[in-house]
């Protein structure tokens, strides 16, 4: 047990100096007098019993953080924003890229029909504002991998505007303990991927690859309403499963089909926002939270100490598991935004506004897309709560894993066992024991036929509970479990069956 | 272009004015001062070699600027003249791509099939080392 050490600490929406147990934020302090603090009409967060405050000590400071997100998320099409070459993760450098991916002189942006769809899907699943009209501007820089030294955004007028997203944040110790949140949506602009750059240090050179340069992407600006790392985390985690149930984004992270980007900035409650410094490459579920969280301390030690926060732009150091200062980003950046002279303005239309006789193909119907929305994974949770009496932290958990849910409904449908069982043993034995081998609920060895008669029989009390459990551990490799299985198979047929036809049926049922 | 530009930023007639006149000031002057200069070249790599290259751009902004004479108050400033037109919406399929080989040779230096590029942005040399630009 590590001593416990001065560290700065989230506590309900503030950020206060406090001693904990060494090496981890959430020690096991007795309960302290801090009162719940009602913020902008959000829920009220529980008291926190996790920490053990030192208020005696001078000059502590309550610090409030300011967290915003960009997210960009690639759309899942078959071609690119503004040309007809492939959209696809692996493939051999610069093969899908078209002369005007390459930005070949006489080439002209040609706008996707399902990259427009797809934003104005996304832009209704956030309760946004769909802008009938919007615009397309360039945003220049120079780099390597934008080969036409500007950028194809909307920056004036985007396609959706003044969304919300709820997502829920753990407030206690225990999994029961969550809280919904809201962020608001400030914008969600359709634009341009850049192409990747490989860097090669000691050749002194980089090596670009365009295949990527021309994806369209959508960036969503979720303004800061956030105040820590783990509810930036759980938006981002929300806006994945949306992403991914429209079918609009695979949001894959490890593919880069989602990139986060954070603005954080620190002050004390009740006083004017800090500088803010802005924090790229955080391209890791795992590492998002740490990272803003990271920044939030040393900002706030910086400011402690007397010193002054830049507004910069810095990296996350995944390996050293801090931010530091971006090389190439001297001074503020100016990107002469103007117009894109090359299109015109994108005209939406609703079911009213639908221009008579025109082609179907030229036309995007807002109300169209609407009634065709997927069921979002809100609906989902609440549809599972209302018909198996589930506890909301299990519905998050069906649908934080892929193929989860779709297993628990196939189990359900062929079993006789009651809903909060299936429940019970999806998430605690199944996905334990997948969790544990390391595999995907794609890649299990056991079927929801299989798992489905397994509860069967424990339904019909024809096996015990522990010997269900011991057929898990068979499949885990156990042969010694099978001889139990076999003992207590023999008495529940109160030995009347043949041991080697018992055998041989247990061994085709498990291998199955 | 420059005329585009004017009316885009115009929400009001003064208030473009006191935007515009923070960078230079062509009213009083009519000069456009060596620090601008040096921005806009760092930014757009364009080079004004000489002071009859900034001569004449002192002149194209007197030359737009005459259309602050005219009266724009309540009119929708113009983001292109092709804003009647109809944005064509082309149908996601796969129509091109496949052609690294042509692209490459447009390339300076090729390694495998990656474009060769230097470590990172190469910054404009300061104004009293100024050359004329070249690519490395």
């Amino acid at each position: 047990m590590a001593a416990p050490v001065k560290r700065w600490s989230c506590v309900g929406k503030r950020w206060v100096l406090a001693y904990i147990d060494g090496g981890s934020r959430h020690g096991r302090g007795a309960a302290i007098g801090f009162t719940s603090r009602r913020k902008r009409g959000q829920s009220s967060v529980a008291q926190q019993p996790l920490i053990t405050a030192q208020k005696s000590r001078k000059g502590e400071h309550e610090w409030e953080a300011v967290v915003g997100l960009e997210i960009h998320a690639q759309i899942s099409s078959n071609s690119k924003l503004f040309s007809g070459s492939q959209v696809h993760f692996a493939a051999p450098p610069n093969s899908l890229v078209s002369f005007f991916d390459a930005s070949l002189p006489g080439t002209l942006p040609v706008l996707n029909r399902r990259c427009v769809e797809a934003a104005v899907m996304t832009g209704l699943a956030l309760n946004c504002r769909i802008n009938k009209k919007s615009l397309f501007d360039r945003k220049h820089y120079f780099y390597a991998d934008l080969p036409a030294g500007y950028q194809i955004t909307q920056q004036r007028l985007p396609i959706a505007v003044n969304g919300s997203l709820a997502y829920s944040v753990c407030v206690g110790k225990k999994p029961s303990q969550v809280s919904t949140k809201t962020v608001r949506i400030k914008q969600i602009q359709l634009e341009q991927d850049s192409g990747k750059s490989l860097h090669d240090e000691p050749r002194s050179q980089t090596l670009i690859d365009l295949n990527r340069a021309g994806v369209g992407l959508l960036e969503v600006v979720l303004e800061p309403d956030m105040s820590c790392g783990e509810e930036a985390a759980s938006a981002v985690r929300e806006l994945q499963l949306i992403l991914q149930a429209l079918g609009t984004s695979q949001a894959n992270m490890a593919e880069g089909q989602l990139r986060v980007d954070a603005n954080i900035s620190v002050h004390h409650p009740g006083e004017p926002l800090g500088v803010r410094t802005e924090v790229k490459n955080l391209n890791s579920a795992r590492f998002l939270a740490k990272a803003i969280d990271f920044e939030i301390e040393r900002q706030i030690h910086e400011l402690e100490n007397g010193r002054k926060i830049l507004n910069e732009t810095r990296s996350f150091d995944y390996k050293l598991g801090c931010t530091m200062p971006m090389r190439d980003k001297e001074g503020k950046q100016d990107y002469r935004f103007m117009p894109e002279p090359n299109l015109p303005p994108l005209l939406l239309h609703d079911t009213a506004s639908l221009p008579p006789g025109a082609d179907p193909q030229q036309v995007i119907n807002i109300d169209w897309i609407r009634e065709r929305l997927p069921e979002l994974p809100s609906e989902t949770r609440e549809k599972l709560i209302q018909q198996y009496g589930m506890l909301p932290e299990h519905s998050f958990a069906l649908l934080n894993e892929v193929g989860l849910l779709e297993f628990f409904q196939n189990v359900i449908k062929e079993t006789r066992a009651e809903p909060k069982k299936v429940t019970s043993w999806v998430l605690n034995i199944f996905l334990g024991f997948l969790k544990q081998q390391n595999l995907t609920v794609n890649e299990s060895p056991v079927t929801p036929s299989a798992l489905a008669e397994l509860l069967n029989l424990l339904d019909r009390k024809a096996i015990s509970s522990s010997a269900a459990k011991q057929v898990m551990d068979v499949k885990r490799g156990n042969p010694r479990a099978i001889n139990k299985l076999m003992g207590l198979v023999r008495k529940a047929t109160l030995s009347r069956a043949d041991p080697t036809v018992i055998k041989k049926i247990l061994e085709r049922k498990l291998s199955s | 272009m420059r005329a585009r530009a004017v009316k885009l930023g115009l929400r009001s007639w003064v208030g473009w004015r006191r935007g515009f006149t923070s960078k230079a000031d062509p009213q009083r002057s009519g000069r456009v001062t060596a620090e601008v200069i040096e921005h806009l070249e760092r930014l757009a790599l364009v080079d004004f070699g000489s002071q009859e290259a900034v001569a004449r751009l002192e002149k194209a902004i007197a030359f737009a600027d005459r259309l602050r004479a005219v009266d724009t108050d309540g009119v929708e400033p113009l983001e292109s003249v092709l804003e009647d037109r109809c944005l064509y919406l082309r149908s996601d399929n796969v129509v091109e791509g496949n052609c690294a080989e042509v692209l490459l040779q447009n390339a300076h230096r090729v390694v495998e099939e990656y474009f060769v590029a230097p470590p990172g942005n190469i910054s404009l040399p300061k104004q009293d080392e100024q050359e004329p630009f070249s690519h490395n």
